[in-house]
């Protein structure tokens, strides 16, 4: 466990410089941090054995929320956008989440993928709120009242990005180890049991569902502020199928999978796009396909199980 | 004036045409030890499924302590005050025989505590007391779906009990063990139901464990109750011993 963490912390302070050592990395991150929450949310739910093929549409109500505000109401402050975005994605998720919590299964995955395809319609065609299929433009929030250059902003905005990404990384395992996180995963193995232990699963799921979309609506407004633009292809199903990717591939055993997950891939997709533009769905598909054979845990197996390795070389215990 | 743990009046219930509960009525005492006994399909099962809001039933009441609790979901009715052990074992099969013993402890209070840990102090005592209580505390830490049926049952048994439960519903404890273990396994439950003053029905086969250790059995045929009383005198009339004694 220790090894774990320690891995964790060189990890974070490897992130932390890139800014100054690779600086074209720190959009890249940046963006792939924002994905990273809305794919913990995701994972929250796979935990439970429910998979959304929806989710993207409360990374897109984070993403508008945060432009609307800024757009209409003036106020443009970083912290009170990501706050309120994170809020109103709360609330859009609650509400829909009462309605889709009572399914499972197929049922589940095909209510969310058809609301969000609402959503996705809504976004493109209601031009005179939402701008249609052009979106709308954020300008750049100001950073406790400085205004500052995009340049300056976005090296703010990745480090925020970090630390909020440690912050639910922290309340994430916290989470996972209490009563509630058990009984999340509880809906997943039994349950009948559950019931029966006097638990209500739609409450859990319910309030999974809305931590679920508010981590997403968190992520699209840190997207929405980094790249300066909203577009209806936010709530687009094939990024909701993506984020589903990332996290299965990240791995859901631990909160820092789908941050593992979504940081590898935007890196290959970079990479793959700039070496190889046509091969990008090809690298990814292969990528999969080795973690699905190989990592079943995903990527975050692969990391717990090398800190385990060395834990047990240490004590000179090999286990395996 | 004492008015019975539960009661059961004119339940009925019918799958496809068949009757699996036709009219039956019955009232548990307080501090009973209630067998029920009866061919399989004869709805024994069914009748815990009616009493803990599994399913609904067609006409009739259920009444825990007067109040009627009919058509209530099980969530509601094991916050009542009714907990049960399955005849499949219904655990929480990846997870640690504790881990799943500490979120029934936990439920107690419901589960919406989100930020302190499920592996707190209070709970962990009050695990370790069960599970030695039960005989499971050597088997604390294995995954509970790798565990022989004798010892899933038991910690079935033990997620009820740790509800506190006013009652307590265990559908064939026994079932699915040897014959020598049948033993060790209700000397283990009756020590732990005496410990907690509990009131409990029991499905049962074996009938030396029902003679041993039931205050009075119910004999249930195709859905109805054939016949009532003490166990050593409803173990020899001359219909339950062909309906029931003869081919268990
Ligand atoms: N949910 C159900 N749907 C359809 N038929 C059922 C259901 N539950 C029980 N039955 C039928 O009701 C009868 C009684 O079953 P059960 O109560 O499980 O019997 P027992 O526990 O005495 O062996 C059987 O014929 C069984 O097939
Ligand atoms: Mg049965």
């Amino acid at each position: 466990m220790k090894i774990l963490y320690a891995l964790f912390a060189a990890a974070f302070a490897a992130l932390a410089i890139v800014p100054f050592a690779a600086p074209w990395l720190q959009f890249v991150l940046t963006i792939a941090i924002a994905k990273g929450f809305a794919a913990v949310g995701v994972a929250l739910l796979l935990r439970a054995g429910l998979i959304s093929i929806g989710h993207a549409m409360f990374y897109a109500a984070g993403a508008y929320t945060a432009a609307f505000i800024v757009l209409r109401s003036g106020i443009s402050d970083l912290f009170v956008l990501l706050i309120a975005s994170t809020l109103v994605t709360a609330v859009i998720g609650a509400l829909v989440g009462a309605y889709l919590v009572r399914y499972r299964a197929i049922f589940f995955a095909m209510l969310n993928l058809a609301v969000s395809m609402v959503f996705f319609a809504l976004l493109s065609k209601l031009y005179g709120i939402t701008g249609g299929t052009d979106g709308l433009r954020v300008p750049v929030p100001t950073v406790l009242g400085m205004t500052l250059t995009k340049a300056g902003f976005d090296i703010v905005l990745f480090y925020v990005a970090l630390a909020l990404m440690a912050i639910i990384a922290g309340l994430g395992v916290q989470f996972l180890k209490s009563p509630l996180g058990h009984a999340v995963g509880a809906i997943h193995t039994n349950e009948v049991r559950l019931e029966y232990l006097g638990v209500s699963a739609w409450s859990v799921l319910l309030i999974a569902y809305t931590i679920s979309a508010a981590l997403a609506g968190l992520g699209g407004a840190i997207a929405a502020v980094s790249i300066g633009h909203v577009l209806p292809d936010y709530a687009y199903w094939t990024e909701s199928g993506h984020l589903v990717l990332t996290a299965v591939l990240g791995g859901i055993g631990g909160v820092a999978g789908p941050f593992i997950g979504s940081i590898f891939l935007e890196i290959v997709h970079t990479v793959a796009v700039g070496v190889a533009h046509n091969a990008w769905n090809l690298i990814m598909g292969a990528t999969l396909l080795l973690v699905i054979f190989f990592l079943p845990q995903g990527l975050y197996g692969l990391v717990t199980k090398s800190a385990d390795k060395t834990s047990s070389a240490k004590l000179g215990e090999n286990k395996s | 004036m004492s008015q019975p743990l539960l009661k059961a009046e004119s339940l009925t219930i019918a799958f496809a045409g068949i009757k699996a509960a036709d009219n039956v009525s019955l009232e548990i005492e307080k501090g009973e030890f209630l067998a029920i006994i009866g061919p399989n399909g004869s709805g024994k099962t069914t009748f815990l499924n009616l009493c803990t809001g599994y399913i609904r039933p067609v006409s009739g009441e259920v009444y825990l302590e007067g109040e009627p609790i009919t058509g209530w979901a099980p969530r509601r009715i094991a916050r009542q005050g009714i907990a049960r052990a399955f005849q499949i074992p219904q655990l929480f099969t990846d997870q640690t025989v504790r881990s799943n013993l500490l979120l029934a402890i936990a439920s107690r209070q419901g589960v919406w505590d989100g930020l302190k840990p499920l592996a707190r102090r209070r709970y962990q005592e009050e695990a370790d007391e069960l599970l030695e209580l039960l005989g499971l505390s050597a088997h604390a830490d294995a995954i509970a779906g790798t565990l022989p049926e004798g010892l899933r049952k038991l910690a079935d048994i033990t997620l009820a009990l740790a509800l506190k439960p006013r009652l307590l519903l265990l559908d064939e404890p026994t079932s699915g063990v040897s014959a020598l273990e049948r033993f060790s396994i209700m000397e283990t439950l009756m020590n732990a139901m005496r410990t907690k003053g509990l009131t409990a029905l029991f499905v049962e086969h074996d009938m030396e464990i029902v003679e041993r250790y039931a205050d009075r059995v119910l004999v249930w045929n195709s859905g109805s109750i054939l016949a009532q009383g003490k166990p050593a005198e409803v173990l020899q009339d001359p219909r339950v011993v062909e309906t029931v004694v003869g081919v268990a």
